[in-house]
């Protein structure tokens, strides 16, 4: 009860602070809070479409919070999720553009989960070596080889594989995943799409992998005491490549959600923010994958809310309130198991 | 020297209470102590000895309770305040900013300035001049990472005095030094006692303190049990108070006890289980810390490594468990080169290793102690790729049963357990496991008397199983009562091996601080 | 006069890493993370904007950057000293935070999502003029006044040994009465000062403040402070290096030799390699990253 209560009491202490801040924002933009936090609401759960694009959102921010979650576990900081993403998504745009159309899904989902996995898990797997190798700080490097990878992604479309003027490939016509609307048809509009069933099954497999499996119970021993994993005879380094190429590779294959589920086809800058706020679902997940799932479409309703109250006040206001939510919830995580534990 | 019956008392704490979480560390505990005396505040690791002068000191502020130093009410103050009053604390981890040079250091937080800008000059000309007054010698431009232990704490010291302290607190100061070292300070200490000055020495080694102190306090389980005169009482009388039952000295346990090798001279040799040979280890400095070091154990044997701490018998051990690389030489393990092997395959070649710092590298404080019970063997409780639940929580209610570990459960955090527990679990895991060769240090660090007697009856146990044990421990005492040989450590070489029968603390004394090195070349 | 006009415009772009990099080094010295100063940087550069725009004048506008620069920093060194949250997480989340609200206040203020009006500045009508916006702009030399003020800070006074102190060994500078946390909440706020000055310049030298102007530099500035190797001067030369590196971009640019993606990248990629190789073995503060006791 009481590791319920560390777990939950930090986020609730953040929405609090973060609704604080909001009325601020709202009042000094001369706005109703209450009015305000009902658009919100009923823009994003209050209808089946304001709901698909939650669960949209949330597909990906569960996939890069995993990946954040994951590396964090193993004592790592993954701050390059973003990038990690937009070569999974890459990697299956261009396997996508090679295969032959009218496939079925169930027969190219697994090659294009491969394929997005791989994608990711270079990307991420680079820092890790550069850590298990030569020490390389991987907050810095995975910093610095979002830039890299964003800017090496950028080129490949501009100069060969741009339909048109446009920043995208052409569209995909091999195993696109259906949207939900075709199950349900008041999701139509929606980008909501079945990719979700696979976050909810990568997430059941990362916990799997986390508390399960030995290679688990090594990547946790390593990020709790990496001198008592080395004592354990856990080859450390080896978990520091392999946490950060999972990690990628997590990260990586939330990017069928865009490519496959959404709009068939890979575009400059869809993964844009999705890293940082994959940091923010799995520090409020508390690293645990069914958290991570949980703040995912926390995050995914605040970023949604954002748009459903842009005729009244400007949508940056959730960008803020993100932030909040993450200073806060970092904050108070600490503090509240310093009283808890007081308290016992 | 003064009567300390009517002299004013220099420091007086008076029920102090501090608690960390659910640990009491202190509950009303009591400190008197009069000017101009060397008092020794003793007891057993965790009786709240540190906490105390740590209040003192100003860095804990007390929960309740009243303080009182050279007659004013202190009760809680900062330990700036604790400095400007004359208050100096040597603590047992050094307080050194080891990237700065020791006049940096010394005047760290009194800074000395000229124009605006530190003035660098005037600290080490003062430092200097502070240094030859007393007699503490130090280099006062020297980096403090490049200074040895002994010319650490002497800067230490030194930093006290600087700040003008008229009370001195020592926390352990011996711990870290050899001999001569320890002659020295006491001769620093007695000298700063006849100027007036007044030291609380905390330590809980008896002959220290019937051979420096004036007065005692004896505190048990974070209370003061009671003050006595040295000149009036015994070790005996200090140690039953220290325990709260009557105990045989470490000393005298040494002198009766070891019982007689199981490894009869009549059957021929056998083949050694540990052979190392010509070994050279870095430090983390990338210094020699190991130098050519070469011995072996036979199965059924105990080789004890006797020597002041910091001589390089951490690096050798780590090197042999695979933790540190070696520079050069080799490493034997059940008659197989292990000198580049991996922690794992040294493990599957027979290694067991009961490691120095339990809280470091023997437990994963966070880990349940079923957890922990498997950790470096988890790849024998693995079912494919997932690890055997059941078969971890058997062997977990195994160990409880057969060690005691409380409590008894196996799925509680191994932080939550007491340090006496907790190196249980470690030493159950090292016991458990199929080996042939053991390393074992520190065996019963911060262990309390009752489970010391039980982990040496398990080491002496494993010995006669006919495994190969190497003992490495700071406590000369252990390493008397459980090892068939001795060596003993100087500055990274073994300068000595003698068996059992011809080893005491008088021969090995000379042989720890290097002056029996001489006679061995 | 190539060399001339190279050196002078690499100067230019890299004063505000200058500035944002003297700030990381103070705060990383005393133990804290720097993430922030992207952060630090737009928040000054808004706040020098908005208030050069309404004031007229660039000093009063400087200021109020610095003093934004200077809160942020401040918000951040409460959480991680207070409340003990972990630094890498609120760094990021400041950035975040920098970054939402500049665009928000810049919607309320001037009823745009990507521009403040023309604002007072220094230099010419053509920023890239050259020499002319060299002599003419007081914050370049302003900058690498501070390079030798953080210098001289750092390894010259009492409070520059009380950060080394704390960013090492933090239990060693309490045993001796030092204030951890303030001298950290100190060195915080010179870092948010720093930065934000940096912010401020680039505003100042574009007249106008757009949403996200500062692109990255933060991060390039944190990447100089560690291939500094945490030594204010030899941070300053990374930034020149960098800055270099940009200049090189931006006259190859156009020639169609190489990918201007590719250019870059430079500076990133030298980081990658620096910290990989070079600067592998060097040693942060001690304590960076963690919270005094």
């Amino acid at each position: 009860m009481k590791d319920f209560e560390e777990a939950i009491l930090p986020a609730i202490v953040a929405l609090l602070i973060a609704a604080i801040v909001g009325d601020v924002l709202i009042l000094t933009f001369g706005q109703n809070p209450g009015t305000v936090y009902r658009l919100l609401i009923e823009g994003t759960w209050g209808n089946a479409y304001g709901i698909g694009q939650v669960l949209y959102k949330a597909t990906t921010l569960t996939f890069t919070g995993l990946a954040v979650a994951l590396g964090l576990r193993a004592g790592l900081f993954n701050i390059g999720a973003e990038s990690q993403l937009a070569a999974g998504g890459f990697a299956a745009a261009l396997v996508g553009l090679i295969l032959p159309p009218g496939l079925p899904s169930l027969l190219t989902l697994p090659v294009y989960f491969v394929v997005a996995a791989l994608g990711g898990g270079i990307v991420g797997g680079i820092p890790g070596v550069l850590k298990s190798r030569f020490g390389a700080h991987e907050v810095i490097t995975t910093i610095m080889l979002n830039f890299v990878v964003l800017a090496l992604l950028n080129y490949l479309t501009a100069a060969h594989l741009r339909a048109g003027d446009s920043l995208h490939t052409a569209e995909i016509h091999a195993g696109e995943l259906p949207r939900l609307s075709t199950y349900a048809a008041a999701f139509h509009g929606s980008a909501a799409n079945v990719t979700i069933i696979l976050a909810l099954l990568v997430a059941a497999g990362t916990w799997w992998y986390l508390f399960r499996t030995r290679r688990g119970f090594e990547l946790r021993a390593t990020g709790l005491q990496p001198a008592a994993a080395e004592y354990g005879g856990i080859d450390v380094r080896g978990v520091w490549w392999r946490a950060m190429a999972i990690s990628g590779a997590l990260a990586g294959v939330g990017g069928l959600n865009y490519v496959l589920g959404y709009k068939h086809y890979y575009e400059e800058a869809f993964a844009s923010g999705y890293g940082f706020l994959g940091i923010a679902v799995a520090i409020v997940g508390r690293n645990n994958p069914v958290g991570v799932v949980l703040a995912a479409l926390l995050f995914a309703t605040i970023s949604q809310g954002g748009l459903a109250v842009n005729a009244v006040v400007p949508k940056q206001m959730v960008d803020v309130l993100q932030a909040v939510v993450i200073i806060a919830v970092a904050a108070s995580v600490p503090e509240v198991r310093r009283l808890l534990r007081r308290a016992r | 020297m003064t009567d300390s019956r009517s002299a004013p008392f220099a420091v007086r704490l008076t029920d102090i209470r501090k608690s960390f979480g659910p640990v009491q560390a202190n509950h009303d505990a009591s400190l008197d102590v009069a000017g101009g005396e060397i008092h020794a505040l003793v007891g057993e690791n965790g009786a709240g000895k540190s906490t105390l002068m740590r209040v003192l000191s100003g860095m804990y502020a007390p929960e309740g309770g009243r303080m009182e130093v050279l007659g004013r009410d202190v009760t809680g103050w900062s330990t700036a305040q604790a400095i400007d009053a004359g208050v100096g604390m040597v603590h047992q981890h050094f307080m050194l900013v080891p990237t700065l040079t020791v006049a940096e250091n010394v005047m760290l937080g009194r800074e000395l300035v000229a124009r605006g800008q530190l003035d660098l000059a005037r600290a080490e000309r003062e430092v200097t001049e502070l240094s030859q007054k007393t007699g503490l010698a130090v280099r006062a431009n020297a980096k403090v990472a490049d200074l040895s232990v002994g010319e650490a704490q002497r800067v230490e010291i030194l930093k006290t005095l600087y700040r003008g302290a008229k009370v001195l607190i020592l926390d352990e100061p011996t711990a870290v030094l050899s001999p001569p070292e320890i002659d020295e300070l006491w001769q620093v200490l007695r000298q700063m006692r006849d100027r007036g000055e007044t030291i609380v020495l905390i330590t809980h080694k008896l002959d220290e303190v019937m051979e420096i102190s004036d007065t005692i306090t004896v505190m048990r389980h974070g209370r003061t049990i009671t003050r006595l005169r040295t000149a009036d009482t015994t070790p005996n009388e200090i140690a039953r108070a220290m325990v709260g039952r009557e105990v045989q000295l470490a000393s005298q346990q040494a002198g009766i006890a070891t019982p007689p090798s199981a490894n009869p001279s009549h059957l021929p040799p056998a083949q050694p289980l540990l052979v190392v040979r010509d070994l050279v280890v870095e430090d983390v400095r990338r210094l020699t810390a190991v130098d050519r070091v070469s011995f072996s154990i036979a199965p059924g044997e105990i080789l004890g490594i006797a020597g002041v701490e910091g001589n390089g018998q951490t690096e050798l051990l780590e090197a042999i468990a695979g933790l540190r690389p070696v520079q050069s030489g080799r490493v034997e393990i059940a008659h197989r080169d292990a000198t580049t092997l991996s922690v794992k395959a040294r493990g599957d070649a027979g290694l067991s290793h009961i490691p120095e710092d339990r809280h470091a590298r023997g437990l994963i404080l966070d880990y349940s102690v079923a957890e922990n019970l498997i950790l470096g063997q988890q790849h024998r409780f693995t079912r494919g790729v997932r690890i055997d639940g059941e078969a971890m929580l058997e062997n977990a209610q195994r160990a409880i049963a057969t060690y005691d570990i409380r409590p008894p459960d196996p799925l509680i955090a191994a932080r939550a357990l007491s340090g006496g527990n907790q190196q249980k679990i470690v030493i159950a895991r090292e016991m458990a496991r199929s080996f042939q060769v053991m390393l074992a240090a520190q065996p019963t660090r911060g262990v309390d008397v009752g489970a010391i007697e039980f982990i040496h009856a398990r080491l002496r146990e494993a010995r006669d199983d006919g495994n190969a044990i190497l003992l490495v421990s700071a406590d000369l005492s252990e390493v008397l009562a459980l090892s068939d040989r001795i060596a003993v450590m100087y500055e990274g070489k073994i300068v000595v091996v003698l068996p059992r029968r011809d080893a005491s603390e008088e021969v090995l004394g000379p042989y720890m601080t290097g002056v029996g090195a001489e006679h061995a070349a | 006069m190539i060399v001339l006009i190279f050196l002078a415009q690499t100067l230019r772009i890299s004063i505000p890493y200058i500035f944002a990099a003297s700030g990381g080094v103070i705060s990383e010295r005393s133990g804290l993370i720097a993430l922030g100063l992207e952060g630090y940087m737009l928040t000054g550069a808004f706040c020098a904007a908005v208030v050069a725009y309404y004031t007229g004048s660039p000093w009063i506008g400087i200021l109020s950057g610095a003093a934004g620069g200077v809160a942020m920093a401040l918000l951040y060194a409460y959480t991680v000293i207070r409340y003990r949250a972990d630094q890498v997480v609120v760094g990021i989340a400041i950035n975040l935070l920098a970054s939402g609200a500049t665009r928000f206040f810049l919607r309320l203020a001037f009823h745009s999502s990507s521009n403040s009006p023309r604002i007072a500045g220094f230099g010419g009508e053509h920023a890239a003029a050259g020499m002319a916006a060299l002599v003419g702009n007081p914050l370049i030399w302003l900058g690498i006044f501070a390079v030798g003020v953080t210098a001289w800070l750092l390894y010259r006074t009492p409070f520059g040994l009380r950060v080394r102190a704390v960013g090492e060994h933090p239990a060693a500078a309490v045993s001796v009465g030092i204030n951890v946390a303030r001298i950290r909440y100190l060195a915080a706020g010179l870092s948010g000062l720093l930065a934000a000055m940096g912010g401020a310049y680039l505003a100042l030298d574009q007249h106008q403040f757009t949403a996200e102007m500062t692109a990255g530099r933060g991060f390039i500035a944190v990447a100089a402070v560690i291939f500094g190797r945490w030594d204010p001067v030899r941070a300053a030369l990374a930034c020149l290096l960098f800055a270099a590196a940009e200049t090189l971009q931006i006259q190859l640019q156009g020639t169609q030799i190489i990918p201007s993606q590719f250019i870059e990248m430079i500076p990133y990629v030298l980081t990658i390699v620096a910290l990989a190789g070079v600067v592998g073995r060097a040693t942060p503060p001690a304590a960076l990253g963690q919270v005094a006791e």
